[in-house]
């Protein structure tokens, strides 16, 4: 199988003054189309900015990134990114903000009214076409993310960057977003790349999950397969053997083996 | 056949019945809070004019007291007032000359304003955009921009007037080198603080530096701006009032010093006064206008 995403010997290293850092180490992945990919590691170990290195928005120092076998070393909307703080423009509405990727991606290709009704698509597949009109500060964390995750899909990406995008929401409203993009994902068939530290959303959300060893010069410590049934069901989930076992894998991973120290 | 004939009627009377019913009882509650939010507008009202009005009414009679015996170096309100009754009447008239009403004064002086203040306004935001910008931009002009910023606006008019040989050129130019400073430095500021999350959104979305700018910088950096452009109005009406003393010819400036050079005291105190107003209408406009083009990024 020709890998579709494929991140080959990544290094990088920060250097400010003369103290040089190096915060990855070789990294090795190849995504296969349509795959869910979670990375999970301790904060400060270096995966977002791994994930900065795909989307083309800081360079790798060695190696590179090759999507469908050619290499991408400058940001574009082929990687949408979902940011973690949603990072909408607060000055334009909701449909604007889906509106200025679209307008760019198919401004050759697509129609101002197909172009409309494709942001409206994209806006109701996220259930937020009714907030069409309002600003990013007159609606709640959940729907600005909703927002955000609307915004990448309407640049239809051939792989899409999550990095941490339920970070900052509360629980419950976490838990509903895990299921819309578990959902869209079923429909859609999307390549994801996704950033976490939660063990339970990587577990239910993922087909593979890579955990990373603690910084400096943090390396892919296991890649963990998830072969659980989809479409996933959060409570079925909760007591079924084999989601138990893939969590005790990764917590093993976090919190026996690489145990995050605190004055790293 | 006849069932559903009475059904209609029956829902025919009933429909009516809650018509009618209907908007008495809803009508009279509604018109009630309508009064009560006149009244609760004009009590808010009040209390913003009615303190002001007492403190100008207090200050007036102070003045008046102290300026009211014989031999006072200074008019009076009333005297004030009497002295300056036509030209406050009749601010239109034009007899040749400088001896024009005080609207043709003001809207000479507004006019030179409104030239060197736009173009400080577009040379400004330029300037301050390409030092935000650029690291070696900011290197290369930001010391000189510290440095020729506190040169007092008069200390120009000289340069300007060898420069230009000219009264009116020169005090637009002093209006523009007074006011460009405070739009450069905060717009450089405003450009500087684009959140990092912005930029990204434009690299993935691949906008082109032409709609970054557009897009991106000028929504994200309008308040920084919108704040020199409120400053810098503020320096350039007092610029212009001293520029005009020194220039002559017609304008509130000049307007000023030939009523101190025919002792017309209360001329120049009606003066002062609209200066005062004109300043404070201007300072105003540009808040208001900040304030409608900034509304979506000051509320996040």
């Amino acid at each position: 199988m020709q890998a579709y995403l494929k991140l080959d010997h990544i290094d990088k290293t920060f250097t400010r003054g003369n103290a040089t850092t190096e915060v990855l180490k070789d990294i090795n992945l190849t995504i296969e189309k349509g795959e869910y990919v979670s990375i999970i590691g301790h904060s400060g170990c270096g995966k977002s900015t791994l994930l900065n290195i795909v989307a083309g928005l800081t360079g790798a120092t060695n190696g590179g990134v090759l999507l469908e076998n050619r290499e991408v070393n400058s940001p574009g909307p082929d990687r949408a990114v979902v940011f973690q703080n949603h990072s909408l423009l607060p000055w334009l509405t909701v449909y604007e903000n889906v509106k200025l990727g679209v307008d760019k991606v198919f401004a050759k290709t697509k129609s101002r009214a197909e172009r409309d009704a494709w942001v409206m698509h994209n806006l109701s597949l996220v259930q937020m076409a009714h907030a069409r009109d309002k600003r990013p500060s007159e609606i709640s964390g959940g729907m600005k993310q909703r927002v955000g995750i609307a915004r990448a899909l309407a640049m239809e990406p051939k792989v899409l960057l999550l990095d941490e995008p339920f970070g900052a929401l509360d629980a419950l409203t976490r838990a509903h977003l895990q299921d819309s993009v578990m959902a869209l994902h079923q429909k859609l068939g999307n390549t994801i790349l996704m950033i976490t530290h939660d063990v339970d959303e990587a577990v239910l959300l993922s087909d593979r999950i890579v955990m990373m060893t603690n910084g400096p010069s943090a390396r892919i410590g296991e890649v963990l397969e998830v072969s659980l049934a989809r479409p996933r069901k959060r409570l079925e989930l909760a007591t079924n053997p084999g989601y138990l076992k893939c969590r005790q894998r990764v917590l093993e991973f976090l919190y026996e083996r690489h145990s995050f120290v605190e004055a790293a | 056949m006849s069932m559903p004939a009475m059904k209609t009627e029956v829902s025919a009377v009933a429909i009516p019945q809650t018509a009618t019913a209907a908007p008495v009882v809803t009508m009279t509650p509604k018109r009630a809070p309508r009064a009560e939010t006149y009244a609760r507008m004009a009590r808010e009202a009040a209390a913003r004019v009615v303190p002001p009005l007492i403190v100008v009414a207090l200050l007036l009679v102070v003045w008046e007291l102290i300026c009211r015996r014989a031999g006072s170096s200074l008019p009076p309100p009333s005297k004030v007032f009497k002295d300056t009754r036509e030209l406050i009447l009749d601010p239109f008239f034009d007899n040749g000359g400088i001896d024009k009403g005080l609207f043709w004064h003001l809207s000479a002086s507004l006019q030179r304003v409104a030239y060197g203040y736009s173009l400080a306004a577009i040379a400004g935001i330029a300037l301050g955009t390409l030092v935000g910008q650029s690291v070696w931009a900011m290197r290369g002009l930001d010391p000189l921009f510290q440095v020729l910023r506190t040169i007092p606006p008069l200390a120009w008019l000289p340069l300007s007037l060898a420069a230009f040989r000219d009264g009116q050129p020169s005090a637009i130019f002093v209006i523009f080198i007074t006011s460009v400073w405070p739009i450069i430095i905060n717009t450089a500021v405003g450009i500087r603080n684009i959140p990092q999350d912005y930029r990204n959104v434009a690299a993935v979305v691949q906008l082109n530096p032409l709609e970054f700018f557009t897009k991106i910088m000028i929504p994200a950096a309008a308040p920084y701006m919108f704040t020199g452009l409120r400053i810098g109005i503020g320096l350039s009406w007092l610029a212009i009032v001293a520029a005009e003393m020194l220039i002559g010819g017609v304008g509130i400036g000049f307007f000023i010093w030939d009523a101190w050079n025919s002792s017309h005291i209360s001329e120049i105190i009606l003066a002062l006064f609209y200066v005062g107003i004109i300043g404070f209408v201007l300072d105003r406009l540009i808040a208001g206008l900040g304030r409608i083009v900034t509304r979506g990024t000051a509320a996040n």
